[in-house]
């Protein structure tokens, strides 16, 4: 089963580090994402570029309104997502409590949803559109 | 005589109703994987079993005649469905291969089902209040209406709360199954947790007028014994003597009109000897471990209580010492507050003054009750009259509970 890690920095932390301090972490978050992708648990993933390069569309008064910054504004920032593969929850939270990058911010670890059935149908039903 | 004995086999079916229900659920769930189609197989086994038994005669092993009833009644119900729907008819078939070749029933991982049942209830990916209700539910069996009035909710929000649990168990697959030993440390403290909740629900509700439901105590109780029994870790005998302990004083704690009395003030006659002595000997039996925990050095520090003929004999440096300890295991100002009393016991009232003191300065416990109402009293010890009113009365306007508001009254009125 698939989970998706949204792994969270708090990016005011991450600028307080040493230049060596960061390169240790950097090192050994790298390290635990290729034994991730050895054992075949590496599913996929993205680091984000920093919040300050983000833009938020909106739907508002019948328009996409563009702003500045992301969604929402808080200490802890997304800075990057894996898609793990486990197979249960228990063993998701056992692979990501060794990944180093904890230590850096809190991971959200969300199942990912199997829309199969949901598109299948949406199949059907736009071809029933289109034959009438 | 045939009607005489079809009510002896109704009669066993209840009891096996009673002391099994929850064990073959446990099961339910494994060979199943669902908690619905669990309980639903659990009604139709003994259904079952009510028709069967007065005809057949009662087999010899009643839980394992029940799990394969309930398990087989599951998947042909699965297989009904499947007529309809493609995917229940794989998932019926993988369950039928599996009970085909799991016939036989071992005791060991039957006991091992009610562990799972318990580590998966107290789940920390569950919301803490919901684990609580979910493990009453369905470890020990309660309905959503009397957990409801235990915990003074609605019961629909409860239940509500109950189905996103499943649901979550379900669609994040929680495992069904008790933790690898690097884990189980973490996890097991969670199922404490959960525990020890609901026996200070139950030990002293903290909302309304009545001190205590002890029926909330009971079952805590009992899942504490449950827990010690199938895994026999230090703290798990630790919190179960610890609650022994705290029930043992239950009768003596309140006055017929439903007041609070100090441990001081209590009639000892009153306490539960047989409580006690099953609670020491589990404080004994944790403290011999490499690993002295939290609920174990609160269960000893219960049993030094117990020692004591009366108040005035309480072996107070001993107890002392084991906040001292206990402060190092795990810090809390709580912890700091009982070790300040006890510190005040051993060494007079102006040596726990100041620990009080320090505490409150560093605005931990503030807006905590039991912080003034300790200050008041070791103000009225060494009789400082305006600083003892000044603290029940910060006291008084802090604490919810009936029980309690009246005793902090009392005090100030006997403050003249």
């Amino acid at each position: 089963m698939k989970y998706i890690c949204l792994g969270y920095i708090e990016e005011k932390k991450w600028e307080t580090m040493s230049e060596s301090e960061r390169n240790a972490m950097l090192d050994e978050c790298f390290a635990y994402d290729d034994v991730l992708r050895k054992n075949a648990h590496f599913a996929g993933g993205e680091a984000l570029q920093s919040p300050r390069n983000a833009t938020t569309l909106r739907w508002q008064n019948g328009k996409v309104s563009i702003t500045d910054g992301p969604y929402a504004e808080t200490k802890e920032q997304l800075g990057g997502i894996l898609v793990l593969e486990a197979t249960d929850l228990n063993h998701a939270i056992q692979l990501m409590s060794k990944h180093p990058g904890v230590k850096a911010g809190p991971f959200e670890i969300r199942p990912a949803a199997d829309l199969t059935e949901m598109i299948r149908e949406s199949e059907r039903r736009r071809a029933r559109a289109e034959g009438q | 005589m045939a009607e005489h004995a079809a009510e002896q086999v109704r009669e066993k079916v209840d009891a096996v109703y009673r002391s099994e229900s929850r064990r073959i659920f446990a099961t339910l769930i494994r060979l199943l994987g669902d908690f619905e189609l669990a309980e639903d197989a659990l009604h139709d086994a003994f259904g079952a079993a009510l028709e069967r038994w007065p005809k057949e005669g009662v087999p010899a092993n009643p839980r394992a005649w029940l799990v394969s009833a309930g398990r087989f009644r599951a998947i042909d119900a699965m297989r009904r469905r499947a007529r309809f729907d493609a995917s229940q008819a794989a998932i019926a078939e993988q369950l039928g291969v599996e009970a085909r070749e799991a016939a036989t029933f071992e005791d060991e991982s039957i006991e091992d089902d009610r562990l799972r049942l318990i580590f998966t209830c107290c789940h920390p990916a569950l919301p803490p209040e919901t684990r609580v209700a979910l493990t009453l539910r369905e470890v020990c069996g309660l309905t959503t209406e009397e957990i409801a009035h235990a915990f003074l909710t609605v019961p629909s929000t409860l239940a509500q709360r109950i189905v996103r649990a499943k649901a979550k168990i379900h669609d994040a697959r929680i495992p069904y199954q008790v933790p690898s030993p690097p884990e189980l440390p973490n996890r097991l403290d969670t199922v404490l947790q959960v525990i020890y909740l609901i026996f200070n629900e139950g030990y002293s509700a903290s909302w309304g007028e009545s001190l205590t439901r002890s029926d909330l105590s009971g079952e805590a109780i009992r899942l504490g014994r449950l827990l010690a029994e199938l895994l026999p870790e230090s703290e798990a005998m630790g919190l179960l003597a610890l609650m022994l302990l705290q029930e043992s004083r239950r009768v003596a704690r309140t006055s017929p009109t439903g007041d609070l009395i100090l441990l001081e003030d209590q009639d000892r006659s009153l306490w539960n000897r047989d409580q006690i002595a099953e609670g020491k000997a589990l404080v004994e039996k944790a403290l011999s471990s490499r690993r002295v925990g939290p609920y174990t050095l609160q269960a000893a520090i219960a049993s030094v209580h117990a020692d004591a003929p009366n108040a005035a004999a309480t072996d107070w440096a001993q107890i002392a010492g084991l906040y001292d300890v206990l402060v190092h295991v795990e810090p809390s100002p709580v912890v700091e507050l009982n070790r300040a009393v006890a510190v005040a016991m051993r060494d007079g009232p102006d040596a726990g003054l100041p620990l009080i003191d320090a505490i409150l300065a560093r605005g931990d416990l503030a807006d905590y009750h039991l912080v003034h109402a300790a200050r008041a009293d070791l103000c009225r010890r060494l009789g400082r009259t305006a600083e003892t009113r000044a603290s029940y009365e910060r006291a008084l306007s802090l604490a919810r509970q009936e029980p309690e508001r009246r005793f902090l009254e009392r005090r100030l009125a006997e403050l003249g």
